[in-house]
């Protein structure tokens, strides 16, 4: 699998895409990034990140997230190049 | 008559789709049902023109294209095995919508009036609570904010949407 930003992450770490939806998008002034983690991180060490890092602190610390398209859980395990949606409340219908 | 799937049962046909073009007509649908089917029924929820009291003058939809193809698709596949159904399909509209105009639609075909109901109302509900999809309503006096959005009012996002059980219904 290949990072989802040009150039590898380092040795150890992984290179997630991130994707902001509906208000997040809003927020984050943007609608997708990269974020670089530990090997062995989970949604939750993502959230985290975006949160006290980033400075996304209106992000609710259990945010609903998709990994690949998937509704995921706070201790999904993250990969290389994986897709993360940060999904605020949805509003179909 | 239907064709059948490896256990025998009916298979059920399914088509669904996310769309910037106009649903105001049901769309294709009687190619999916057959003289299996003794009911039909179409739901169209449409842009309403006031929400929570206030003058609403349009919606714009944002949808997770790929992941709410997936949904969409998942949620009928999940009503197909829990009512007795020959035939669903299901579109979203997204982009910017007026009052009126047609946001889902759904339909349903089925031996029995019954099912069609239910079967229904399930697809409905589920794209309510999973169905990646998000609506930013503009207003008469040129405000506009993102609906179920945590500073607009709505619940906050505590957890993944609730999975129900597998469990069948409507039959003996």
């Amino acid at each position: 699998m290949t990072a989802a930003g040009g150039v590898a992450p380092v040795s150890g770490r992984i290179r997630v895409r991130t994707l902001f939806f509906g208000v997040y998008g809003e927020k984050a002034a943007r609608r997708e990034g990269t974020a670089d983690l530990a090997t062995g991180s989970t949604v939750g060490d993502l959230v985290a990140t975006l949160r006290d890092v980033r400075g996304f602190d209106w992000l609710p610390e259990r945010v609903v997230v998709a990994v690949n398209h998937r509704y995921a859980e706070t201790g999904t395990p993250l990969s290389d190049g994986d897709e993360v949606a940060l999904i605020p409340p949805v509003a179909g219908g | 008559m239907h064709t059948r799937d490896r256990a025998g049962r009916p298979e059920v046909r399914i088509r669904t789709r996310i769309t910037d073009g106009s649903l105001d007509a049901p769309g294709p649908f009687e190619d999916l049902s057959d003289g299996s089917d003794g009911a039909v029924l179409i739901f169209q929820g449409r842009v309403r023109e006031t929400n929570e009291g206030r003058a609403v003058t349009g919606l714009g939809y944002q949808a997770y294209g790929e992941m709410a193809e997936k949904e969409l698709r998942a949620i009928c596949e999940e009503a197909a095995t829990r009512f007795e159904v020959g035939a669903i399909t299901a579109a979203h509209r997204i982009g910017e919508l007026e009052p009126g105009e047609a946001s889902v639609v759904i339909g349903v075909a089925a031996p029995h009036r019954a099912a069609c109901y239910e079967a229904s109302r399930f697809v409905i509900e589920e794209i309510k609570a999973r169905l990646p999809i998000w609506k930013r309503e503009r207003y008469a006096d040129g405000d506009a904010s993102w609906v179920g959005a945590p500073d607009s009012g709505g619940a906050p996002a505590a957890s993944a949407p609730e999975r129900r059980e597998d469990v069948r219904e409507g039959e003996g």
